[in-house]
Formats: C-alpha cells, sequence, structure tokens
C-alpha cells in the first residue's frame, strides 16, 4: 500500500530530509521557506528524526553551522530562500571549496528592492557560481524525489559539492499536492550512510580544513570543483536510474526532462514549477494538431550542455523563458547560457514571472505565437510588462 | 596536489607550500666576495639562506620572497637583487 500525503512543497522536502536521516540541521526561518524548517522542528522535537537542529540568529550562520557540521562527517540539511541565501552568499563558496555535502532546499524568491516574497528565481540563479550543483523541481512530489537523490550525489566520493534543491516560492511551497512518500528502509538503502573519507574531525587524525590557499593552490582548487561539476553529469543521471527503477519515477534522464519535442519545430526551456503550465499548454495544441515541445532543465549546475544540443536537433525556434534578469544586459541566465550552444537556430528570451507576476496559459501560447511569426533571433521580450 | 577541499592532513606541511612565487626580487649570493659572516643566514625572515657542506651560503629560492633584507645586512655586497624573471 503506497503512503501518499496531501503536502506542501515545504513539508515534502521537510520529509525527503527525515527520510534520508540527515544528522544535523541549521537554518533560520524566511518565508516562504519557513514552513520547512518549522516541520523539521516538529520531527526533531517529537522523536520522529533524531538529528541536532541547531538554532541560529541569521542564515550566514546557519549556513556556517552547516558548514562546521559537514566537516565532521555528518549528513547535514538547511533550508533558505531570497534574502537568506543572498546572506550565505559568502559561505557558499566555501561550503563547495571545501567539498562539504551539505544538501539545501532554496524557496525562489524574488530580491528586494521592492520588498517582495513571491517567486522568481533570481536568488539561485545569483548564487550559480559558487560552485554549488543546482537542481530545480517541478512540482512536489519531485521536490522530495530530487532532495533524496541529492544527498546520493552530494556525497559521491568524486563529486563531494554541496546540492541546492530549488522550488518555486509559493507556487510549489505552499499549495498542496498528493505526494508519494517512500518507506525510510527503502530510502535509507539507497541513500545509503555518508562515510566521509575525505575530512571528518576525530582526534587520532588531526587535520585542517579551510586552509589559506596561496596564489600557489587557490586555481587548482577551483579547477578540483570544476572537474566535479563534470563527473556530476554523470552521477546526477547514473543516480537517476538507480532511483527510477528503485522508486518507480523517472525524470527524463536526471539532467534535462523533454516533452512532446520529437515532433516540435518550436521548443520552450526553462525550468521550476512552469514547465507543468507548459506541458498543459503543449497537451492543448496538441489537441489542436499543433506540435511544440518543451526541454526542461533540471540541473542548471552543472549545465548539460551536449544534452541540450542533442534534445534541440530537429527544433527551429526556440524560446527560453527566464525568471530571473541580468540588469544592464537584458537577458536571463538560461538565455546567456544555453543560446551561445544554439546558433543555428532562432534563439529568443522571454523574461517571465519576476516577483511573482502570473504566468497563465495564455502567456505561453503568446510566446510561442511570437516565437514563431513575429520574434527576431536573439530578442528579450519581457512578458505582461505595464508599458 | 591539493587535496580535495584543501584539507591537510599532516601537521608541518607548510614546507610542501613553496612561497617563493611571490617574489619580484632575487637575491644572488656570489660566493667569491662572501666572508661567511653569517648576517644573511641571521636576517633572512625565511630562514632560507643555509651554508652547503663546504660551507658555501645557498639561498633557497623555493622559499626566499626577495624581501632583499640580506642584500642590505650583507657588509661586503656579496648579494646583489635582481628582478625575477621567470
Ligand atoms: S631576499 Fe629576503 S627571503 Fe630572500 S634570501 Fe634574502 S632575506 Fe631571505
Ligand atoms: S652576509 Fe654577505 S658576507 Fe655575510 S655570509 Fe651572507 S653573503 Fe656572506
Amino acid at each position: 500500500m503506497q503512503n501518499v500525503k496531501v503536502i506542501t512543497g515545504t513539508s515534502a522536502a521537510a520529509e525527503a530530509a527525515k527520510l534520508a536521516d540527515v544528522d544535523v540541521i541549521a537554518a533560520y526561518p524566511i518565508t516562504p521557506q519557513t514552513t520547512s524548517v518549522e516541520k523539521l522542528a516538529e520531527f526533531v522535537a517529537n522523536g520522529e528524526l533524531n538529528a541536532e537542529y541547531i538554532k541560529v540568529e541569521s542564515e550566514h550562520s546557519a549556513i556556517s553551522a552547516c558548514v562546521g557540521a559537514s566537516a565532521t562527517g555528518a549528513r547535514t540539511f538547511t533550508a533558505t530562500s531570497s534574502q537568506g541565501l543572498a546572506l550565505m552568499h559568502e559561505i557558499l563558496f566555501a561550503a563547495a571549496g571545501m567539498r562539504m555535502p551539505i544538501v539545501m532546499m532554496n524557496a525562489n524568491r524574488a530580491l528586494s528592492a521592492p520588498i517582495n516574497i513571491w517567486n522568481d528565481q533570481q536568488d539561485s540563479i545569483s548564487q550559480r557560481d559558487t560552485g554549488w550543483i543546482q537542481l530545480y523541481a517541478e512540482n512536489n512530489q519531485e521536490t522530495l524525489d530530487l532532495i533524496i537523490q541529492a544527498f546520493k550525489i552530494a556525497e559521491n566520493e568524486n563529486v563531494l559539492l554541496p546540492v541546492m534543491v530549488n522550488l518555486d516560492g509559493f507556487i510549489l511551497t505552499h499549495t498542496v499536492e498528493p505526494v508519494e512518500i517512500p518507506e525510510k528502509e527503502k530510502v535509507l538503502n539507497f541513500v545509503g550512510q555518508y562515510e566521509p573519507k575525505h575530512a571528518y574531525l576525530r582526534p587520532e587524525k588531526p587535520m585542517t580544513q579551510g586552509a589559506l590557499g596561496d596564489p600557489e593552490w587557490y586555481m587548482e582548487t577551483r579547477h578540483d570543483v570544476q572537474k566535479a561539476q563534470d563527473v556530476a553529469l554523470n552521477v546526477i543521471k547514473d543516480v537517476h536510474d538507480k532511483f527510477a527503477e528503485k522508486f518507480g519515477r523517472a525524470y527524463g534522464n536526471g539532467l534535462i526532462e523533454t516533452y512532446n519535442i520529437e515532433n516540435a519545430e518550436t521548443v520552450l526551456i526553462t525550468m521550476g514549477s512552469l514547465c507543468g503550465t507548459i506541458k498543459d499548454v503543449i497537451d492543448e495544441l496538441k489537441a489542436e494538431g499543433k506540435e511544440y515541445g518543451l526541454l526542461k532543465i533540471i540541473s542548471y549546475r552543472p549545465l548539460p550542455t551536449e544534452e541540450i544540443k542533442e534534445a534541440l536537433k530537429g527544433a527551429k525556434n526556440v524560446a527560453i523563458l527566464d525568471k530571473d534578469i541580468s540588469l544592464g544586459l537584458d537577458k536571463g541566465a538560461l538565455f546567456t547560457d544555453i543560446a551561445p550552444f544554439l546558433k543555428d537556430k532562432k534563439t529568443v528570451n522571454y523574461i517571465v514571472g519576476l516577483g511573482g507576476r502570473d504566468i497563465r496559459k495564455a502567456n505561453i501560447k503568446e510566446i510561442i505565437e511570437h516565437t514563431e511569426n513575429e520574434a527576431k533571433d536573439t530578442e528579450t521580450k519581457w512578458i505582461g510588462l505595464k508599458e | 596536489m591539493v587535496n580535495k577541499g584543501t584539507i591537510i592532513y599532516e601537521p608541518g606541511n607548510s614546507i610542501n607550500n613553496k612561497t617563493g612565487s611571490w617574489r619580484v626580487f632575487k637575491p644572488i649570493l656570489d660566493n667569491d666576495k662572501c666572508i661567511k659572516c653569517e648576517n644573511c643566514y641571521i636576517f633572512c625572515p625565511e630562514g632560507c639562506i643555509q651554508p652547503d657542506e663546504n660551507g658555501d651560503f645557498k639561498i633557497d629560492y623555493d622559499y626566499c620572497k626577495g624581501c632583499l633584507i640580506c642584500e642590505e645586512e650583507c657588509p661586503v655586497k656579496a648579494i646583489t637583487g635582481i628582478r625575477e624573471e621567470k
């Protein structure tokens, strides 16, 4: 008998951390992540989860505590959002450089000013060069599944990088969906025990962590993280396949997921919950005999450029939808990252949904229409902007 | 090679860090002029001037940072700083 609970995205994240039997949680509440750490605090308080819950006074301290905990060899989890993630920025580099396999849930939310608690992906996009692996979930089930996989990816001996699992604020964090909760035994069996070999504090074998890296060594350490990101491409795929086999749920190849892309000349690319809306639109248009495709990016870092190129072989027009914006360039992150690989196609950048602006089916249809008929190559169009 | 996560497993391994890469000036020691007064040996803040088995003073360029204190302290101008070339 399957255990299905109707829960929010933040609860799904908390359930996942519990299933992976984390040892240490350090987090600070921030909208719309709060309900996730509340849930975890509850699990710890009522004995459902045997973990150390470190209360901290800010997100900077939360991630610092996580780095410290991870450095002792503990399986570590945190959750944050927006300004909180921005406050962690400094330590995010340390976590990646020190190769700490911390797993984080980030509730994607816009950054101030003006103060805005609603969804866009600017927060995590702004952390893209820290060395963290970044995965994006489309729904609550995928959130749970990705977090379970994240521990196995992060702790892989050849990866050893922190992983950030992103879910759209409010759209996923505060709406309920039926989520299948796997058995703890089964999850533990899948994730395995974390047995750190590279770093854990023990008196018999003293070590220095987080040491100075002078110009003689710093560049090598950054290159090492790049190599680990390369390795992660295969590890993510592999972990996904094993997950699919064991739990019966698959998401493309783990890096990207394609939807009706085979017969489509026009393909939309985006990540997160927006993919669900696009799939609906694609189904509707398919019923009218029109073929459109979706390329969903699950792994934004590492970015699977080969897989993306391969998947888009048949496409002529590519609409890249960004819930973020690189100001001063007037382009979103996905577009700047992907368009250079698609020189033979018309690539159009759409800036959508900043600060929680709704993206409706009509907007998607407008984008498809515009990409096919009016758009100029490498144009940027802000959808739904008030004049 | 750097350990994963730049973790240092043994104590005292800063000898592996060749700090000589910081150098802009390189001291050249002329043992023909040297009177073996040991001033450079005493004053070098990096401890990288040592006599060899023949008593000739040698500079360990892996750690010499090019401060040229040795040039300053040498009473007979046996040490000259030149611009480092790679
Ligand atoms: S230049 Fe400075 S570091 Fe180098 S040998 Fe002379 S005193 Fe020592
Ligand atoms: S200070 Fe000059 S003379 Fe004295 S030992 Fe050094 S090189 Fe020789």
